[in-house]
Formats: C-alpha cells, sequence, structure tokens
C-alpha cells in the first residue's frame, strides 16, 4: 500500500533554517529514514542526514521526530497516523552542521576526559580471567551503540549549555560505571565520576534510559549504582568508620 | 587554485572498521605520527554489523583445537584458492589478537572456568569463535576505538595535545591518492563531508581499509559506506585486485519490505524448523539437491520434518544445503516465476511453529523483524533472497606486510584479497581484520623507517583531483544531467541481475556493456545545492568507484570459466583443477587514451604460489586429490614413489 | 545567560523556533504524579495530626500511628506496643518517631525524586520539554546533597517495616477470641508484603546488599540477594505508588473500622 506521507523537515545550517513542509511518497513497512532516502532521490538530493547501517546497530541516524529523540532507522512509518505530518529536526542539544546533521563532537571530548581501562600491571594477554557472573554488568554498559540520543535528551545539557563543560552526560558517566565495575580495572573512579563527570548534576530523571535504542538501563544500572558509590565514599560515616579501622581503600573495600 | 587544508603524517589509514583501527594503532605504537580517516564518525564502522563471532584456535572449550586446524578448516572453506601463506598467519596470530583485546578491556562472554568462551560455527572444526552474545562486531570497534582513546591520553599527558600522535579525520572522504614521479605514495586528497572542504595529506605510507563493495547490489546486507573505494583507489594509484570475481551472497537476506531489504535471516531460522517455499507453496529445495549431496539430505517432506526431533534416524531438510546451492535455488525459482511478490520466495515459520515457541528460539529475529519492519514473524513468512554480503577478491599484497605492489601502499581487512579464497568462513573476517590490520600497520611503519626521502606528490595533482571532484557541480556538456541517485540505482539493478550470484557468459557480458553506458553517463552526473553535507554529491563521487568495481567483479567473473565458492556460473557449473592454481588479476589500463573519471580496468591470468610443503602435508592426499592437478600434489609427502616420478 | 541564549535555544544549535515539538500529550504523567502526590500528602497529614480513629478494637492499629509512642496512645488501649513517651501534643503524631524517616525515606527515593523532580519543579517535566529554570545544579548543593543519606532513612525503614509487620501479625491475636482472621487481618498483611516489597527493591538496599562488590563470583549468596533485589528493583517505582494505595487503602479501613462506620467482617475464629 502506497500513499502520500507528510512531513515537515527543518532544513539550514548554523546561520538560520525552517521547517519546510513535503510530500512524500511512503509504502507499508516503510521507516522515517526510507522516506527522507526517497525525499533525498526525489525532491531534495542536497538533504543532509547522517546513517550507516539502517539497522539500528551503529547508532548514526539520531534526530528528533516530533518532538522525541529518536533514530530515524528505527522509528516505523506505522507508529503514527497516516495524515499525521511529522516534523523531523537534528538533535537539538548539539550545534547544527546543515539539515538533520549536528556536531556531536561534544561526545567525543567527553570520552577522552575519562581514563582508560587500567588492568592490573603484571597480567598478560591469555592470562586474563573473569567470571561471566562479573562481567555481565560492564557488558550491559557496552552494548551501547553511541547514538547520543542520552546526551541529547538529557536536560542537564539540552536546557543548559553552561552545564557542558562539568557534566559528561549519561553515555559516559555510564563509561565510568562499565570501568568501576570491570573485574580486572585497578584505578578507583569514584571519587572522579563526581568531581570531574559531574555526576551530582544527574537528578535520575531517567530520560536518558527511555530513549536508549538498546534498551540499557542506564539510570538503574549505572548512574544509581555509581551514586551510591560516591555515597559510600563521601556521606556515609559507617563505611567511612569501618575503612578507616580496617585501614582498607575504597577499591579494596569493594573487592 | 582551490584553497585545501594540508596535514603531514607518517602514515596514513583510510577506513576506521576494523582493520583501519588496528592498523593505526599498531603504527601509532610504533611511534609514528598517524591519521586515520573516515567516512563515518568514528566508531560507527560496518565491523559493528558483525555478529556471529571471532575466530581463533584458542582452545578454550575443546582443547584439541590448533593453528593448523583452524588453518585446514580455512583452506577447505576457500576451495584452496587461499593465499595460504595469510591462512597460515591468519590461523597462528588470531589468539594473540584476541587475548590482546582483553588487556585494552573488551569483555567477551566467559567459559565456566573465567576464559574466553568460544562457539560452534558452520566450517570450523571445533567451537572457535570468541563472542559476546550478537554483537561481538560492535565490542571489537569499540575496544579499539578505546584503546586510540588511550594511546591519545598518553600523547595528552605528554606533549599536552591530545591528537599531536594519532588523529582520526571523521566524516573525511579520500577521493584520490597521490603518488611521486616513480608511483610511489606521497599522500591522499579528499573532502570534508561537513563542510566541503578540501583537504591534502602528505604521508610516505596509506593503509587502505575501506572493506567491502555490497553497495554496488541492489540488495546487500553491507551499509552505504560499502562503496568499494579502497579497492577503486588502488586500481587507480596502480595496484592489483586479486580474485573480484568472488562475491559472497547469504541465501536469506529479507526482500521486503523495503525498510529491511538485505538484512540476514539467520541460517538458525532455517535450522529450527523453517521452510523455503514458492509462490505455489512448494517446498522447493526438495528439487534441488545436487548429485554429490544426494543420500544426506532427506528427499520427502515427511523424513525432512521428522529430522528436526530425530537426526539420528532422519537425514536433514535440504532447506539446510550449503549457502551456494541454497541461494542457487532460490534464484532459479525466482528466475522461473515462482517467486514472491518482491522477487524472492518464502520462507516460513510461522505455520510451523507456536508463536511462543517461535519467540523463545529465535528472540533476535523476533525482534529484528518486529522493530525493524513491524513483520510478525510467528504470524506470516518472510520473504527472503540472495543478499550481497561479502566479497572476498581485493587489492592483492603481500601477506606478511600487507603491500601492494606500489611502493607505500597497504591494504588490509575485505578491500585486501587473498585470504578467503573463493569462500569466507564465518567468524574469519572479524579474526582476519586484528590479524592482518596489525600486520599492515607494521608493514608501513617499517617502510616509512626504511625510507631515505619522503616521497613529494606529483605537481599538479592536487588541483587535478580538486577538479574532479568538483565536475559534478559544473552543468553538463549536453542535456540536463545525470541524477546520482537515478545512476546508482540502475548500477545496483544491474549488477543483482547480471553479476548476482548465478552468472552466464552472456549476461557477464551485457552486464559490462550496461557498465559502459554507465561510465559514459557518470561524465554527465550533475548535483544540486553547494559542498556543505551534501549526500547528492558525496554519491556521485562514490559512483566513480562503484562502477571501477563492478567492471572489475564482471570481467573477472567473465574470464574464471569455472564455478567454485562466491562465483558460480551455470554454463561452468563443475570446478576445474586447472583452474585453482590460476588467479585473475585485475589493474587499470594504462595505455596513454585513459579515462580520467573511471579508469579502465584489465583482467589477467597469472599462477598462484604453490603450498609450502609443511603445510601442503596438514591435508589428507584423498582430499587435496578433488582441488589439485595431479603435477601439484609430486612434493606431497603421502603422494609416494610414483608420484615423485609423475 | 538571557533566557533566549539559554539550551534549545543556544547559539549554534537548530533554530527550530518551538521550544518543543512535542505532540503527545506530555504534561499528562506529571500531572498526574502531581495530583497523586498532592492527594496523597493531604490525606496523610490530615490523618497524622488527626489522634483518633487510629486503632480498632479487632486490634487493628494503622500504619500512619506505627509505633503507637505518644502518651495519647492511652486512648487506644492495646495500641502501644513499645512503651508510650512522648508528650501528647496536638502538633505531635503519635507515630513521630517513625513518619519522619519513612517521609524521609520517600522523599529521598530515587523513584519519588524522579517523580517531584519532573512534576513539582519541572525539571524537566517530561524528556525533551525545556524545563523553565535559568539555572541548574542538579544534586550538588545543599539541600539536594543531602538526598545522598537515603541508604540511612533507608535502614531506618526496614526498622520500621519490621515494627509494622509484628503490628500486622499480633493483630491475628486477639485479647480475648485468641487467633483470628478478618478482613483487616488480610488488609494489614497485603499493605505489610507490599511495604516490604516496595522497601527492598530500594536502590540503595540493592547496592548494599551487593551492587558495591567488584566480583560477584567471589560472594556466591550476596550475589544471589543482589539478583532478586535487582528483579524487584525493576518495579520499584510500581511498589512506589501501590503502596501509597494501600497504606491509604489500609488506614482508611482502620478508620472506617474504628470510627464504627462499617464492620470488620471476621473470616476465622
Amino acid at each position: 500500500m502506497t500513499y502520500t506521507a507528510r512531513l515537515r523537515v527543518w532544513r539550514g545550517d548554523a546561520a538560520g533554517g525552517a521547517l519546510t513542509d513535503y510530500e512524500v511518497d511512503a509504502n507499508e513497512g516503510e521507516v522515517v529514514l526510507d522516506i527522507l532516502h526517497r525525499l533525498q532521490a526525489t525532491q531534495t538530493p542536497d538533504l543532509a542526514v547522517r546513517w550507516n547501517c539502517k539497522a539500528g546497530k551503529c547508532g548514526s541516524c539520531s534526530a528528533e521526530i516530533n518532538g522525541r529523540p529518536r533514530l530515524l532507522c528505527m522509528t516505523r512509518m506505522s507508529v503514527f497516523e497516516p495524515g499525521e505530518v511529522l516534523t523531523v529536526t537534528p538533535m537539538r542539544t548539539f550545534p547544527v552542521i546543515r539539515d538533520l546533521v549536528t556536531d556531536v563532537s561534544f561526545n567525543y571530548a567527553k570520552a577522552r576526559e575519562i581514563p582508560s581501562f587500567t588492568p592490573p600491571p603484571d597480567l598478560g594477554p591469555g592470562e586474563y580471567r573473569m567470571k561471566q557472573a562479573d562481567v555481565g554488568r560492564s557488558q550491559e554498559f557496552r552494548k551501547c551503540i553511541e547514538c547520543f540520543l542520552c546526551q541529547d535528551t538529557c536536560h542537564v545539557v539540552r536546557d543548559h549549555e553552561e552545564n557542558k563543560p562539568a557534566f559528561a552526560g549519561p553515555r559516559y558517566l555510564m563509561r565510568v560505571a562499565e570501568l568501576e565495575m570491570h573485574p580486572l580495572d585497578v584505578a578507583d573512579r569514584v571519587a572522579e565520576v563526581q568531581d570531574e563527570h559531574g555526576l551530582g548534576l544527574c537528578n535520575i530523571t531517567k530520560c536518558c534510559t527511555d530513549v536508549c535504542p538498546e534498551g540499557i538501563k542506564i539510570t538503574d544500572n549505572a548512574l544509581i549504582p555509581m551514586k551510591e558509590r560516591v555515597a559510600d565514599d563521601r556521606y556515609d560515616p559507617l563505611v567511612w568508620l569501618g575503612r578507616t579501622i580496617l585501614r582498607r581503600g575504597s577499591r579494596q573495600a569493594r573487592e | 587554485m582551490i584553497e585545501t587544508e594540508r596535514h603531514e603524517y607518517d602514515v596514513l589509514v583510510i577506513g576506521a572498521g576494523g582493520a583501519g583501527l588496528r592498523a593505526a594503532i599498531a603504527a601509532r605504537e610504533r611511534g609514528l605520527r598517524t591519521a586515520i580517516v573516515c567516512k563515518s564518525l568514528f566508531g560507527k564502522a560496518h565491523t559493528v554489523m558483525a555478529e556471529g563471532g571471532c575466530a581463533a584456535a584458542m582452545g578454550n572449550v575443546n582443547e584439541n583445537d590448533s593453528w593448523q586446524v583452524h588453518f585446514r578448516d580455512t583452506m577447505r572453506g576457500g576451495k584452496f584458492l587461499n593465499s595460504w601463506r595469510m591462512a597460515e598467519l591468519h590461523a597462528k596470530e588470531a589468539p594473540d589478537r584476541v587475548w590482546e583485546l582483553e588487556t585494552w578491556g573488551a569483555l567477551f562472554d566467559r567459559t565456566p572456568d573465567g576464559r574466553i568462551s568460544q562457539r560452534h560455527f558452520g566450517g570450523h572444526t571445533y567451537p572457535r569463535l570468541a563472542h559476546v552474545g550478537d554483537r561481538t562486531g560492535l565490542e571489537i570497534i569499540r575496544t579499539m576505538q578505546q584503546r586510540i582513546v588511550a594511546l591519545q591520553q598518553a600523547d595528552h599527558a605528554q606533549t599536552g595535545e591530545y591528537e599531536s600522535r594519532l588523529r582520526v579525520f571523521g566524516e573525511c572522504t579520500v577521493t584520490e591518492l597521490l603518488t611521486d614521479d616513480d608511483g610511489a605514495v606521497a599522500g591522499a586528497f579528499g573532502y570534508w563531508r561537513e563542510s566541503g572542504r578540501f583537504i591534502e595529506f602528505s604521508a610516505p605510507a596509506v593503509v587502505l581499509a575501506t572493506g567491502g563493495i555490497g553497495k554496488s547490489f541492489q540488495v546487500t546486507s553491507n551499509s552505504w559506506e560499502y562503496t568499494g573505494d579502497g579497492h577503486a583507489l588502488a586500481l587507480r594509484a596502480g595496484a592489483n585486485l586479486i580474485d573480484m570475481e568472488f562475491v559472497q551472497f547469504h541465501p536469506t537476506g529479507m526482500v521486503w519490505p523495503p525498510s529491511v531489504k538485505g538484512i540476514l535471516v539467520t541460517e538458525g531460522v532455517r535450522g529450527d524448523g523453517g521452510v523455503l517455499k514458492n509462490s505455489a507453496g512448494e517446498r522447493f529445495m526438495f528439487g534441488y539437491i545436487p548429485d554429490v549431496f544426494k543420500g544426506q539430505y532427506a528427499q520427502t517432506e515427511d523424513e525432512a520434518d521428522r529430522w528436526y526431533t530425530d537426526q539420528e534416524n532422519n537425514r536433514r531438510t535440504p532447506d539446510l544445503l550449503p549457502r551456494d546451492e541454497v541461494a542457487r535455488a532460490i534464484n532459479t525459482e525466482v528466475k522461473e516465476g515462482r517467486g514472491s511478490p518482491h522477487g524472492g520466495v518464502y520462507l516460513d515459520i510461522a505455520s510451523r511453529m507456536k508463536p511462543e515457541e517461535i519467540k523463545r528460539r529465535l528472540p533476535s529475529m523476533y525482534h529484528q523483524f518486529k522493530e525493524l519492519a513491524d513483520v510478525d514473524i510467528t504470524a506470516e513468512p518472510m520473504e527472503v533472497g540472495p543478499t550481497c554480503h561479502y566479497v572476498m577478491g581485493g587489492i592483492d599484497v603481500d601477506p606478511d606486510t600487507g603491500q601492494s605492489r606500489v611502493p607505500g601502499l597497504f591494504a588490509t581487512g575485505e578491500c585486501a584479497g587473498g585470504m578467503h579464497g573463493s569462500n569466507r568462513l564465518g567468524g574469519n573476517s572479524l579474526s582476519d581484520l586484528l590479524v592482518f590490520g596489525r600486520r599492515a600497520g607494521l608493514g608501513a611503519a617499517d617502510y616509512v623507517a626504511a625510507l631515505g626521502r619522503r616521497p613529494v606528490a606529483r605537481t599538479g595533482a592536487v588541483d587535478a583531483a580538486a577538479g574532479m571532484t568538483l565536475a559534478p557541480f559544473e552543468p553538463p556538456a549536453h542535456g540536463s544531467g545525470e541524477n546520482p541517485y537515478t545512476l546508482h540505482a540502475e548500477l545496483q539493478r544491474r549488477m543483482n541481475d547480471l553479476v548476482g550470484i548465478i552468472r552466464t557468459e552472456a549476461e557477464m557480458t551485457e552486464a559490462l556493456e550496461h557498465l559502459a553506458e554507465l561510465r559514459r553517463r557518470v561524465r554527465d552526473v550533475v548535483v544540486e545545492g553547494h559542498r556543505q553535507y551534501n549526500p547528492g554529491w558525496h554519491l556521485a563521487l562514490d559512483l566513480r568507484s562503484m562502477l571501477m568495481v563492478g567492471e572489475a567483479v564482471a570481467s573477472s567473473a567473465l574470464a574464471r570459466t569455472e564455478s567454485r565458492g562466491g562465483h558460480t556460473r551455470s554454463d561452468h557449473p563443475g570446478l576445474d583443477p586447472e583452474w585453482r592454481h590460476r588467479a585473475l588479476l585485475t589493474a587499470c589500463v594504462r595505455d596513454g587514451q585513459e579515462d580520467a573519471v573511471v579508469p579502465r580496468i584489465a583482467v589477467e591470468r597469472t599462477e598462484r604460489a604453490p603450498m609450502r610443503e609443511d603445510l601442503l602435508a596438514l591435508f589428507d592426499l584423498t582430499e587435496l586429490e578433488k582441488y589439485y592437478t595431479p603435477a601439484e600434489l609430486i612434493a606431497h609427502p603421502g603422494a609416494g614413489p610414483q608420484g615423485g616420478t609423475a | 545567560m538571557t533566557a533566549a541564549t539559554r539550551g534549545v535555544e543556544a547559539p549554534g544549535r537548530a533554530e527550530v523556533g518551538a521550544r518543543t515539538l512535542r505532540t503527545d500529550r506530555w504534561w499528562l504523567p506529571p500531572a498526574a504524579t502531581t495530583v497523586g502526590l498532592l492527594i496523597f500528602v493531604v490525606y496523610a497529614t490530615v490523618r497524622a495530626f488527626q489522634q483518633q480513629y487510629f486503632f480498632a478494637d479487632e486490634r487493628y492499629l494503622t500504619p500512619f500511628y506505627s509505633p503507637c509512642v505518644s502518651l495519647g496512645c492511652a486512648s487506644e488501649p492495646g495500641s502501644a506496643h513499645f512503651g508510650m513517651f512522648l508528650p501528647d501534643h496536638p502538633l505531635l503524631p503519635y507515630a513521630a518517631i517513625s513518619l519522619p524517616f519513612l517521609l524521609a525515606f520517600r522523599l529521598t527515593c530515587y523513584y519519588y525524586r524522579k517523580a517531584y523532580y519532573r512534576s513539582f519543579w519541572l525539571a524537566p517535566a517530561a524528556c525533551a520539554v525545556p524545563e523553565p529554570h535559568a539555572t541548574y545544579t542538579g544534586e550538588t548543593r545543599f539541600p539536594l546533597i543531602l538526598q545522598n543519606v537515603h541508604r540511612y532513612v533507608f535502614y531506618i525503614a526496614v526498622i520500621v517495616s519490621v515494627i509494622n509487620t509484628y503490628d500486622a501479625i499480633v493483630a491475628f491475636r486477639h485479647p480475648t477470641d485468641g487467633f483470628v482472621v478478618g478482613i483487616g487481618n488480610l488488609v494489614l498483611l497485603v499493605n505489610v508484603v507490599l511495604l516490604w516489597c516496595y522497601t527492598l527493591s530500594c536502590h540503595s538496599c540493592r547496592h548494599v546488599m551487593g551492587g558495591r562488590l567488584a566480583h560477584f563470583s567471589k560472594h556466591p549468596v550476596r550475589y544471589r540477594i543482589w539478583t532478586w533485589i535487582s528483579a524487584l528493583n525493576t518495579r520499584h517505582a510500581t511498589f512506589a505508588w501501590i503502596t501509597l494505595g494501600t497504606l491509604v487503602a489500609t488506614d482508611l479501613y482502620v478508620l472506617l473500622v474504628a470510627s464504627g462506620t462499617i464492620t470488620d467482617l471476621r473470616l476465622v475464629g
């Protein structure tokens, strides 16, 4: 079944732009990215859209549809009414480059600020022994396809440009959690996640979890456990007392 | 003169998939200033689509596994056409490469005793694939991405600059390699996709790691990036391609709805009870059991159905014949008019199993179709057909260093040829990336270290490349110009219809005629708008590569008059030992009348290097006799005295 | 920073015009949360200070008065299981030693924080809907930094849950009739079971029980507990709402029985 889809696509660049109306053929079973591709092929060859695998695995085609951050390739046309006008805009937390393409370098910069995996110095390749039970938590976070929709939707930076320097965003706070929970990482990351990466700015309103196309429980499994570890280190006199008496570091206390 | 940004590096890696990243890590670890250029964002490469795993004979699950067994499996899978040296290095080094990933933070699934778990896969004798659920490729990309960040952090600590020795140029396309007057690599020219601004790299060594060519075909599991850029860049710089006729088609890719066209349907669907049917509802595979497999597969539907529950006393269903057989059968059904409305056949599991059972056994397939296509595989049959998946052929390189015949030009990963022979085993591509990515990086580093002086690009080369890049913005000499999207669609259709899974001389000849016509039309391609993030322009430039690659595949397929692995000629259906030791090389024609837009190519035969004796001795003579000519087997220890005198 | 350069209207971002383009009824969940929480707060406040109808002759003590430690509890003999020592004052609820902690437990709960940040503080009201505040410091400063005390109030909440459980159990033993089961007993029991579900599914509980460990494989028992709590934890928000409902329902039932409005139905004994 072919019908006419009605789209309002934001066209423009950093200097300005506007929502532009289009009518495009749509077929049964298509996703929004298919419609945008047909728009490119038939009406607007220079419409800028970033995409890659078109199977929800690379996280390139992040944008906002009817005001909600989504992957264009994972949003089926059938979830909308046939006559409904679909408004498609670029992600609104990052600087726009052109049309639906934004400059996501903020995320790559944040990635660099997190100290890398730190294995025990005496452990050689092939000697790593880790139980499945111990890698499960970090494996969940490594499902991340880096679509940056969580970074886009997070109000800490979406609504407050001035917080960008101090806040790593859900994706990278989760990266710290991934390393912190890695069974062979020996670095202590708790103080840093609070002081350097802005975990305290997170008010756990869960938009990152809601928007995650991989279904990662970012808030419950990464952010809150990290807040609890910070509470262990900073706000729990019982833990502090026990640690002082036993003269153990915070990392050892979690072994 | 057109304004161009300039950068100087020791090693330039083109492509940021698994192979490119591994090469860059190797070069940077040698202390060289290294740049990675990629068409997508950093970390988005097609490697993330790899699901099954990474083959490495670590012997964690079955300790009988060894590099020798892996080597044998690889050679058999490639029907003995593989570069034996590459297969040897690959089998020997893959375990070290996987273990190394762990030291960079990779988290593979574990065995009960805490080692890396390994899974079974088609063609592998033992459970051999290191994996993380069904997202192994993503894990490997992310691990290397994070390794690169770690190296940048080390540089930052030392120099105060993250990018002082290793920089990623994301969303940047290379359109031309630059060579010096002697033909050695001197750098590369390209443009930023975001701004359209030109960029010139001066680098004495270039590593191509651009992946495959799937986007030349209509139905493919590959992403838009797979336009054969590396293949085309190498050809134009003077390198050869080898084995370009070998293209792997997976028999069951989705053909409908359009949003999932080409996406793989795992073999597990058929293994768990899904059957192939034509438009008349017949299970047609029973009519396609070739003589060599007669006796191994069920002859009746009843027996086939019993096999799912009782594999001891029944023969397996012909739905599970080898990939090329199934693909060929589907192709015939469609060509003879018994296909589904959208040019495939039906893969039906809905009528054979309860919905809950399907969801329990095939959760990822169920969700893939539900989420991506709104198709409920528990309620309706899927439409499937062969989908272009992988190219075994690629740039002809030295197995140990990855260097092509152009000094300073290296290649690795899918865009390099030889490793997989005529057919790649599942799981061998991720290990290929790691082993030969590293080797290419080291090869480039050694080359640069031994170099007396930096090659300087030929004068005028940059301006010529820039002019070529801007050509699509100029109005055509005649007519209204060609739309790049239309040309691309036509190229894909011709390649799919004529150079697909089953080939004939007539079709190949017809394909080459169409490609010649497209080559003429691509000169008139014209794009709207300006240079800033303009997908129409990007496609117009990629078309040049796709056309060259299409001609290389079609010409090679025309020349090889036998059927083997990923090359099936219905007019030459058998395997011919005389073709085993021959390779087809593709090169640019240099006759003084070059077509600058899409240079013409020619295919010529060459002989493969005979396998080293100790490696040959790993196989039984009886097995080798199926593939080799008697003369080639004289040296085999099992050949005996009569062999020596023959 | 001026309002015009804030957030989605900051320089460099796409000039879309509209603050949000959401077309769904995004305001409904925060509005419903506001209404729901307000109803509870008003009801609970009224009842906490009412100082009557908290104990039915059937031995049902409402959770809002547990433990009943005010001298005023003497008005209902048998309601005080842990002694009476707080002065009887109209502004001092009879369960003044537990109510502040229960309030704090819910106020600092990771779920309720989300709920009231979204509904009362509109930070944000819904995902991708701009919040109205000019600046935002999250939970980095006083008073919101106090949210970190959640685990202490969790410890106390466990004690209160034990007391509530004790209340529910002793109610089965009637001073004259021996072992009895009335509708009210079942109401108290269901309430207490759900309170445990809410309390144990707490994120702090999950962390304390096993979440803080780096190697689950070295602590099999704690790992198993963590696994159970993790399963419960996925329904923490649901339990948060259910227990608000059951608290009100239980209290209302006790109120109605204690005031003689309805008669408790005796099922056993």
